[in-house]
């Protein structure tokens, strides 16, 4: 039987489109059927956009007949709905934006509409981007493709479900503690954070600027390095990306790890990580090891305080990035305001959901004055050691690796009402972040009761082709990225 | 308890939002709950150690200061909740 076409890769799409055996629009349809089909028990979508799609569909078609084609045109692709669109509703999961439409694109979406790819839509997303299963949502929660009764993970949750789902064929997100890779794992797929810097931050609506950067979340491997070449490069609108050539990421997957050094952190595997998942990342690196790798134990000291580094810096950033909602210029105004402050505070008030406003307080605490030191200065130091401690590891490894997360998919609402058991979801994710490297999350197995696990590989600064290569020789040995879920 | 009610009623003010009452004790709950499981962080030595503000070292990002097209007004008071005369408009400021 032919596959549907919505249930393609980028690269086997891409190879039909290019041979012309199949259009654009033809793609487009049926992603947009799946959508229609499944969505309703999903919700991955925020803003469905089928008639720019249809649009940009019918300008891939006439590019694919002019020869004008590149690898991403005609490839209908769902966008984290925290990426500035021009003239598209842009909402970042909250109701302070719910009727925002940016007056300009951010870069990453001006470089894949010149790439010609199609846009399904925007996709659902913890209130900007703070949480780790899309139940902050002003727009309502996601549900995980594997069991509808349980979460996605997040923040890129919409993301992670509508790729899972075959609601697209590709996906971007955001990461700025685990928000693309702790989704692609519990959803199972591919999510790939890139080095900080690597990708452009221009249109990202901010949440905690040194930490967040925009990737691919896909089907494969392939898919990812495919993606991430077109998203990567130096822009000169955001002052901290980096001045590196972007390569074609895809001349990295090589089908041999003899030799590669694989570094495995005693401080990943400890209590509170799911025997299940332990098992699945420890046969995954078996098998690395059984294909050549060298394996090496080494230590991240620093690991356990990851976290508290996190949710001090994190929250400390937010609060200063989101004192511009303060119903002036864009965004969610309160009726009948008394005066300016009252208009501020009632304009926030009723415009942030209860997470948002946590993180809002916590870093104005933190920041505060006679808590600075203890608090923001402190956890900036740990920081610095956190780093020290990559630094140190990459001198004996070449990689690292993790599980992605310390258990599958929990159900709905069962973390919701205990902010602190959410936090621990990241304890994986959240030190690459810190460090600014680059990780990504596949599959390596499922559960007893089915649901994805993921495996994490780490590597150095600007070291996404040695992550892409190794995730690629695992990916090739095993079949995981080949399983669908069955939406029953 | 590391804060009051009074403390996050004054954090409230500096970030510009408000609580109900039950909000309040809530949030004053959490946040303590939150900030207990950071005092791990007081336990580590950082004598000495430089706070990391970025996680890759970036210098100053230069560019020529040089006229660039920018927003027309209408497309930057589009989403102005009210708008007046290519201004934002807000609530009386002085009082007359």
């Amino acid at each position: 039987m032919a596959r549907e076409l919505y249930s393609l890769t980028i690269h086997e799409l891409s190879a039909l489109l290019q041979a012309r055996t199949v259009s654009a629009a033809e793609a487009l349809e049926s992603v947009i059927s799946r959508i229609e089909a499944v969505d309703g028990r999903v919700h991955a979508y925020i803003s469905p956009t089928f008639d720019v799609a249809r649009s940009q569909a019918q300008a891939a078609d006439q590019r694919i007949a002019r020869g004008d084609a590149g690898p991403l045109t005609g490839v209908p692709l769902a966008i984290k709905d925290i990426l500035c669109t021009e003239g598209i509703r842009t909402t970042c999961g909250s109701r302070i934006l719910e009727n925002f439409v940016p007056p300009y694109d951010a870069t990453v979406i001006g470089k894949l509409k010149a790439s010609g790819a199609v846009f399904t839509g925007k996709t659902s997303m913890d209130e900007f981007a703070m949480g780790s299963s899309n139940e902050t949502a002003y727009f309502g929660a996601v549900h995980n493709p594997w069991d509808l009764d349980r979460v996605p993970g997040g923040s890129s949750g919409g993301s992670a479900a509508a790729v899972a789902a075959d609601e697209c064929i590709a996906a971007l997100g955001t990461d700025t503690g685990g928000s693309i890779r702790q989704p692609a794992s519990l959803c199972g797929v591919v999510g790939l954070k890139p080095t900080y810097g690597r990708v452009s931050r221009f249109g990202l609506i901010a949440f905690a600027s040194s930490l967040d950067q925009v990737g691919p979340i896909t089907k494969d491997v392939e898919d990812a390095a495919m993606l991430l070449s077109c998203i990567s490069g130096h822009d000169p609108k955001d002052s901290t990306s980096i001045k590196h050539e972007a390569p074609d990421y895809t001349r990295a997957l090589k089908k041999d790890v003899k030799g590669l050094r694989l570094g495995i952190p005693k401080e990943y595997f400890i209590e509170g990580l799911e025997p299940q998942v332990e098992k699945a990342v420890r046969e995954a690196i078996d098998l690395l090891k059984s294909q050549g790798a060298e394996i090496v134990p080494v230590s991240l000291p620093h690991t356990e305080y990851a976290v508290a580094v996190y949710y001090l810096i994190a929250p400390a950033e937010a609060c200063s990035n989101l004192a511009r909602y303060d119903g002036v210029k864009y965004g969610y105004r309160c009726s009948q305001p008394g005066n300016l402050r009252e208009m501020y505070e009632q304009s926030r008030s009723e415009g942030f959901g209860p997470e948002v406003k946590r993180r809002i307080m916590l870093g104005t605490y933190a920041l505060s004055a006679g808590y600075y030191d203890a608090y923001y200065k402190k956890a900036s130091q740990v920081r610095t050691l956190i780093r020290r401690d990559f630094m140190e590891a990459f001198k004996t490894c070449d990689l690292i690796v993790t599980p992605t997360a310390p258990a599958p998919a929990f159900k709905l609402g069962e973390k919701l009402s205990d902010p602190l058991s959410m936090y621990l979801s990241d304890i994986f994710t959240i030190p690459t972040n810190l460090a600014g490297l680059p990780g990504i999350s596949l599959p390596c197995g499922f559960s007893e009761g089915g649901l994805p696990i993921g495996l994490q590989i780490i590597g150095n600064l600007f070291a996404e082709e040695q992550v892409l290569h190794c995730a690629y020789c695992y990916e090739q040995s095993t079949q995981w990225h080949h399983r669908k879920p069955s939406l029953a | 308890m590391k804060i009051t009610i009074k403390d996050v009623e004054h954090v409230a003010g500096l970030a510009r939002l408000r609580f109900k009452d039950d909000e309040l004790e809530a949030m004053t709950a959490q946040l303590n709950g939150i900030l207990d499981s950071f005092d791990k962080l007081q336990t580590v030595d950082t004598t000495g150690i430089e706070p990391s503000t970025h996680a890759v070292d970036v210098n100053n990002a230069f560019r020529d200061d040089e006229v660039r097209p920018s927003l027309a007004p209408t497309a930057a008071l589009a989403n102005a909740p009210e708008a007046e005369q290519g201004c934002f408009k807000v609530p009386r400021i002085i009082e007359v």
